[in-house]
């Protein structure tokens, strides 16, 4: 609130960085209950909508020789099944369709989030702790339904020393339960720093003797964005798929 | 588990609808849109799910499976041609093998042949060339003969002539002997 | 004056930022150093590289979550 209160006198010089960021109601008004259709559903929507027409409409005429939508739409089924594939073995195949969810999820938040002008849903901390939650309970039920008490074996070295085993089942046990904060936060801290930092660079862009530096720094922050954009969507994937390996062989 | 996180954002939404009028710098503290953006998330998660298990992955993979299959025949019809090419370029080379024996036996025949009329006819020329010699050797020998004959004869006369003019009276006949003795001499 | 010590705590704890770019520096570094000895075993270790790159950009993601926090929460 201070620091509000600061961008305010300052007259030429307005930060709002965390503006972007904030939920409004669709259709006016002021209250958002649980239902409400508000931004951040609009461009879930639209994600959704994305989704269908790069994975459903891009290959309903089913070409061998695929058109443009068609061969990426390939590409995302052949990266992310590769991905599931190599770290989850072939058993992990069948939680193929969950994984490629989150992915194209993300992945087209990440990229709908980038327009001037847009809403980034996954620059949320309850979007994105949903995510990392059901992949954290998902892991965790799995792993004990399949393999029942041995999935404890998870946090039990047994390669290491008898001594050390229980400091480590400590250490393992923490990690384990860091992991959807770490998984959560990485995801939406990235995409909101690089958020803020434009909306940063752009109001330095009021003073006209820097304007051309900020202009130029927010051109490659947002190349930069573009790269942390599916980064993140990847290294969320793919931690996803390292997390369910543990529920599927939870032997080290 | 749907549910389960269901519950925990409806329990949070009343915990910050008292906090929600401090009205916090970060949008992503405001726990009082915490319900709304966790129910609109599951309902897109559940729609994406639904979507891409029912419809978009199946298809997907049904079209890269059919792309393997027919790159996998292609393959082998390309296989089958290579294969037939490679029968094809034998029995090229076998016709041709055998084109090229059968001209040389031909051009043989032929050699033989040539030869043999060429043998035939030096013989013939031969034997013409040998029975052209003779009669001409005997031509020769006859004009010799005549010549030996007109000489003496010559010789002859011109001994009568001489003694004759010298004034005695020839015997043709002893003059005849003597001229013959003479040119046998 | 709160407000200003936490204006403080907030730039402190964007040191974390460079802490972390040095430890993204160092995996991305030691990746290559090992790619370019063995680059046939490189491709295969990729992931591993993005996963490493993802657990040293998550500790710098705090300290900057610390930093925001300090800056509009506090």
């Amino acid at each position: 609130m201070a620091s509000e209160a600061h961008g305010a006198e300052e007259g030429g010089l307005v930060f709002h960085p965390m503006d972007q960021f904030i939920i409004k109601p669709l259709f006016g008004g002021d209250t958002i209950a649980w239902y409400t259709p508000t931004n951040a559903s609009l461009w879930m929507a639209l994600a959704v909508l994305a989704i269908i027409g790069l994975l459903v409409l891009g290959s309903s005429k089913r070409a061998i020789v695929p058109t443009r939508m068609q061969s990426i739409a390939e590409l995302a089924y052949g990266f992310i099944y590769k991905m599931v594939e190599d770290i989850c073995g072939k058993d992990g195949v069948k939680y193929f369709p969950y994984v490629m969810t989150l992915f194209m999820f993300i992945v087209c938040a990440n990229f709908l989030g980038l327009l001037p002008l847009s809403f980034t849903t996954t620059s949320h901390f309850a979007v994105t702790t949903v995510l990392a939650l059901a992949v954290f309970l998902t892991v965790t039920i799995l792993g004990f339904v399949l393999n029942g008490t041995k999935f404890l074996g998870l946090f039990w070295v047994s390669s290491a020393p008898l001594a050390l085993r229980p400091v480590l089942a400590i250490i393992e046990l923490i990690s384990y339960f860091v992991r959807p904060v770490s998984h959560s936060i990485r995801l939406a801290g990235n995409v909101m720093a690089g958020h803020a930092v434009i909306k940063v660079f752009a109001g330095f862009a009021a003073i006209t003797v820097i304007s051309p530096v900020s202009v130029l720094a927010i051109t490659a922050m947002y190349g930069l964005e573009v790269l942390v954009a599916f980064i993140q969507a990847y290294v969320f994937t793919i931690l996803t798929c390292v997390y369910l390996k543990d529920a599927l062989h939870p032997s080290h | 588990m749907a549910t389960e996180t269901h519950d925990a954002g409806h329990t949070a939404a009343d915990a910050a609808h008292a906090a929600a009028d401090s009205a916090p710098g970060m949008p992503q503290l405001d726990f009082a849109t915490y319900p709304n953006q966790i129910f609109w998330l599951l309902v897109t998660l559940v729609v994406i799910y639904l979507i891409l298990s029912r419809v978009a992955l199946p298809r997907i993979g049904g079209i890269l499976a059919e792309r393997t299959g027919t790159i996998t025949n292609d393959l082998a019809a390309a296989e089958d041609l290579k294969a037939k090419a490679v029968d094809a370029e034998a029995a090229y080379n076998q016709a041709l093998a055998d084109a090229r024996v059968e001209a040389q036996r031909i051009a043989a025949e032929a050699r033989a042949e040539i030869q043999a009329g060429l043998d035939d006819a030096i013989v013939k020329a031969d034997a013409e060339i040998a029975a052209k010699a003779a009669e001409s050797e005997k031509a020769i020998a006859e004009i010799r003969a005549n010549a030996l004959e007109s000489i003496k004869a010559v010789a002859d006369d011109t001994a009568v002539e001489i003694v004759t003019a010298m004034g005695g009276t020839a015997d043709a006949a002893a003059v005849s002997d003597a001229v013959a003795n003479r040119v046998k001499g | 004056m709160e407000g200003d010590l936490a204006h403080i705590g907030a730039g402190l704890a964007a040191i974390g930022s460079g802490a972390a770019a040095i430890g993204v520096g160092n995996v991305a570094g030691n990746f290559l150093a090992g790619a370019l000895r063995n680059p046939s075993a490189a491709a295969s270790q990729t992931a591993t590289l993005f996963i490493g790159i993802a657990f040293a950009e998550a500790l710098g993601i705090f300290a900057f979550l610390v930093a925001l926090l300090l800056m509009f929460a506090v």
